[in-house]
């Protein structure tokens, strides 16, 4: 993979102007996930009520594709319920791993920006940072 | 040869003849050349066996290249003594072993031990260990945003009751030499001793540590031309003679009984266990490339290429070079920021034009903090390197911006 072409308008435009890049108002869950050997840093905040992600935003330092991953994931969670963003975590890894499916890929919308990070390992924790701090907080929901 | 630059020797280094890359990470590993590569072969194929311990030809052939490789270092660095010369398994392991055997044993409750804010980690680390295992008080000396140390402040920190300073002859994020013959001279005029780190100094320019009167000093091999798994520790006589041993167990003994054991003469006191001997004989091959090329010639041509990076570099609008304004105070190191780029998507993006840059904290993170960046890039030159490699390197940071969606 050519990491000249891997930045896609889709992943620095969502590192440029995030939409989800702020403190929520109320948040009642909130993780820090960092990736020791690189250094990049996110704390992410929910609102979940009644087993629905109400709102979300991170803050954080890093790489384009950590920010811009956080930044696509929360557009993708915000409004579905715990268990839905579970699975949606669980494709993401499974796309990451280069085993989802082209059905699984497609509803994963915008993080399938992401897909040829498979032929990165040295970036696959920077995409997958988010997801997996997400993934952690729905384990206290 | 005068003042005239070398040519970069390339041919002397197989990787740089094979790679099709511009190689400018040289302040984590330099290259090996051909000498180096045989000598460790050589060893194993010619001396090897285990040095220091049997009466044979081949073990005393094999003793005679390690203490020959010893006196090579010596010279080098203008020792006094071989006594003086310990090996170890690399600069961070010779720093380690003056925390535990000298730190440990001369530092008390209400003293103060004294760490430059740019130290890398392994001049930091140990220190912190020691303050926080005998209750001394660690204070960091202060740089300004060039990496200068003011006398001011090495009079502010370094007080009667200092034991101990910490600090590198040169920063591996700036490239900043630090005055160590003012730290050096304040610390002995308040009977504490000095933990120079020369991992990126020793490499890069002349060390005599007899001129600068240095109490200790630590580098390792693999950062001049040598093989990785070696460094030195160079201590004065009578600061090691007083010194426990830091390892225990063989080859360092005199006689060793069931309840106590006397201890081996320096310097092998502290090098207990069987040694990288023909690490330690690659290294003496090293130095003698060093000692045939001319480590002046090297270092002149260093600071030309530091220079040409330099003026390039700075002038890419929204690179930011780290530390001081002058090219020649950076020993060819030039850490950068690239406005709103973190440093990963820059070396990805290096990588693939082809080009071998670090990216993160350095193992400095203090350091960085202090100038108020979380990690940066960094490019770092050895004489092997030419002006096209620097070009690709330029042209490569100046493609950035744009690559990752800014408009200019």
């Amino acid at each position: 993979m050519n990491s000249r072409n891997f930045y896609n308008e889709v992943l620095t435009d969502h590192n440029i102007n995030p939409a989800h890049k702020r403190e929520i108002e109320n948040p009642n869950f909130e993780l820090e996930g960092v990736n020791p050997n690189c250094g990049d840093d996110i704390i992410l905040k929910l609102r979940v009520d009644d087993g629905i992600i109400t709102d979300g935003g991170y803050v954080g330092d890093g790489c384009a594709i950590s920010q811009a991953s956080a930044d696509i994931m929360l557009d993708l969670v915000i409004g579905k319920s715990t268990e839905e963003a579970r699975r949606l975590a669980e494709m993401f890894f499974g796309m990451i791993k280069g085993t989802a499916s082209d059905d699984e890929i497609e509803q994963l919308e915008e993080a399938g920006a992401l897909k040829d990070i498979s032929h990165m390992p040295a970036r696959v924790k920077c995409a997958v940072l988010g997801w997996h701090t997400l993934d952690d907080i729905i384990d206290k929901v | 040869m005068g003042n005239s630059i070398i040519e970069p020797h390339r041919e002397d280094f197989p990787l740089l003849m094979s790679l099709d890359a511009a190689y400018l990470d040289n302040a984590a590993t330099s290259q090996k050349p051909y000498c180096v590569i045989d000598a460790e072969r050589d060893f194993y194929k010619r001396l090897n066996s285990n040095p220091l311990r049997s009466f044979y030809d081949l073990s005393i052939s094999a003793t005679d290249s390690y203490e020959n490789s010893r006196e090579n270092v010596r010279k080098f660095i203008n020792a006094k003594s071989t006594k003086e010369i310990v090996f170890t398994n690399n600069a961070t392991s010779s720093i380690n072993l003056v925390a535990y055997s000298y730190g440990l044993s001369n530092v008390k409750k209400g003293d103060r031990i004294v760490v430059a804010i740019s130290e890398h980690h392994s001049n930091m680390l140990p220190w912190q260990m020691v303050a926080q295992t005998t209750g001394a008080e660690l204070e960091y000396m202060k740089c300004d945003s060039a990496g200068v140390y003011s006398d001011e402040e090495i009079y502010r920190c370094i007080t009667p009751n200092t034991k101990i300073v910490a600090v590198a002859v040169i920063s591996n994020v700036t490239g900043s030499k630090a005055p160590i013959e003012k730290i050096i001279s304040t610390a002995h005029a308040n009977n504490a001793v000095v933990m120079l780190d020369g991992a990126q100094s020793v490499p890069h320019t002349k060390t005599d540590v007899q001129q600068l009167d240095a109490d200790f000093l630590a580098f390792s091999a693999h950062k001049m031309l040598g093989p990785m798994g070696v460094g030195v520790l160079y201590g004065k006589e009578d600061l090691l003679e007083k010194m426990p041993p830091f390892l225990r167990g063989g080859e360092m003994i005199e006689s060793v009984r069931l309840d106590r054991a006397t201890f081996a003469e320096l310097p092998h006191k502290f090098e207990a266990g069987t040694v990288n001997a023909a690490g330690v004989f690659a290294l003496s091959s090293a130095i003698d490339y060093y000692n045939n090329v001319g480590i002046d010639n090297m270092e002149r041509r260093e600071q030309y290429l530091t220079n040409y990076a330099y003026q390039k570099l700075s002038k890419i609008p929204h690179v930011n070079v780290i530390g001081s304004s002058d090219p020649y105070n950076h020993s060819g190191i030039l850490s950068f920021t690239i406005d709103n780029v973190h440093p990963h998507d820059v070396s990805a993006v290096l990588n693939q034009d082809n080009i071998c840059i670090r990216a993160g904290h350095h193992c400095a993170q203090p350091f960085l903090a202090h100038l108020g960046i979380r990690s940066s890039s960094r490019a770092s030159l050895m004489f092997y390197n030419t002006e096209e490699e620097i070009d690709k390197f330029v042209q490569s940071v100046a493609s950035v911006r744009k690559l990752m969606g800014y408009g200019d």
